[in-house]
């Protein structure tokens, strides 16, 4: 590993802060994704319990 | 045109995207390890900014990609005014929110980077305050479409601010060239070739691909989102008139583009 230098809290600030953000952003996209497939799955499986006779 | 129409078509961007995605973001995972590696293990530091060239290799790709979402988003209302496709609005609501975080990581690396470089943290000039506006302007966008219930009318509002906000993406590019600034010029995309040493330059290109391809699969994934939330709707509204209707069924609702 090389070495950061007097600068690298502001080197490894930078690569955090830019952690932060994606997984924040990946997180909210996926949870996002997941609550509408399962509301979607409900509303499917309402939909077929209703066709049965 | 016909593979474009074909991947137009809800369903089948719905089966097409489901198969790309793990191979988007395995590939772009492959080439973060290249990338990075290739920015602390090969590339030397800088003779003037020391160890702090590091924060290019993540500062630079956002900007990029800031930017490159903006134009995204220009196209797909271009593409929701004229010819009212529905992909188009669902490809310009999905790319806000992933533009707006990569602006955000602009400035916040960019921050970083000014201080040991300028003694400041933010300077109001022409770069910087134009990268600020784009960030403020997808904030908006993202808040225009909470306001407007109807997708179609938040839509078409959300392109018009869209198209009138593409103003800033020259004018962030240029204005290093136009004013006077304490930011760098282009130094990658230039008519007359990178000024960058090229031990610098291959990881810089690597993580650039990398960043690009996780914010696609980022963006199919909320597109799929997207398309499902607006099945949802269509759904909810059916079964609402449906419930009005005396002696009818819910299981007569139409059936929609989502898995």
């Amino acid at each position: 590993m090389t070495a950061l230098g007097p600068h690298a809290f502001f080197i490894i600030g930078s690569y955090l802060a830019t952690f932060a953000v994606i997984a924040a952003l990946t997180i909210w996209i996926i949870a996002d994704n997941r609550a509408r497939k399962r509301e979607l799955a409900r509303l499917d499986h309402r939909q077929h319990g209703a066709d049965r006779p | 045109m016909t593979f474009i129409n074909q991947l137009a078509n809800p369903t089948r961007f719905m089966a097409l995207s489901s198969g790309l995605l793990p191979w988007i973001a395995g590939l772009s995972g492959i080439l973060f390890i290249v990338g990075f590696y290739g920015a602390f293990f090969s590339a030397p530091a800088d003779y003037q900014q020391g160890e702090t060239i590091r924060i290019m290799y993540i500062h630079v790709p956002a900007a990029w990609l800031a930017m490159f979402f903006y134009s995204l988003m220009t196209i797909s209302a271009i593409g929701a005014l004229v010819w009212r496709h529905p992909l188009a609005e669902v490809a310009q609501k999905a790319a806000a929110p992933i533009g707006a975080s990569f602006a955000l990581i602009c400035l916040l690396t960019g921050a970083l980077w000014g201080r040991p470089m300028w003694g400041t943290y933010w300077v109001w000039d022409a770069r910087l305050t134009s990268m600020l506006v784009l960030l403020l302007i997808y904030l908006a966008i993202m808040a225009l479409w909470r306001t407007i219930d109807e997708p179609t009318q938040a839509g078409r509002a959300v392109s018009i601010l869209t198209l009138v906000g593409f103003i800033n993406i020259p004018i962030i590019k240029f204005s290093v060239d136009w004013w006077n600034t304490l930011h760098q010029p282009a130094s990658v995309f230039r008519m007359n070739g990178p000024t960058i040493h090229p031990s610098m330059l291959w990881p810089l290109l690597v993580c650039a691909v990398a960043f690009s391809l996780f914010a696609v699969a980022l963006h199919l994934v909320a597109m799929r989102t997207e398309i499902m939330r607006r099945r949802i709707r269509t759904l909810t509204i059916l079964a609402a008139d449906r419930a009005e209707q005396p002696g009818a069924t819910p299981g007569m609702m139409a059936r929609g583009p989502a898995e």
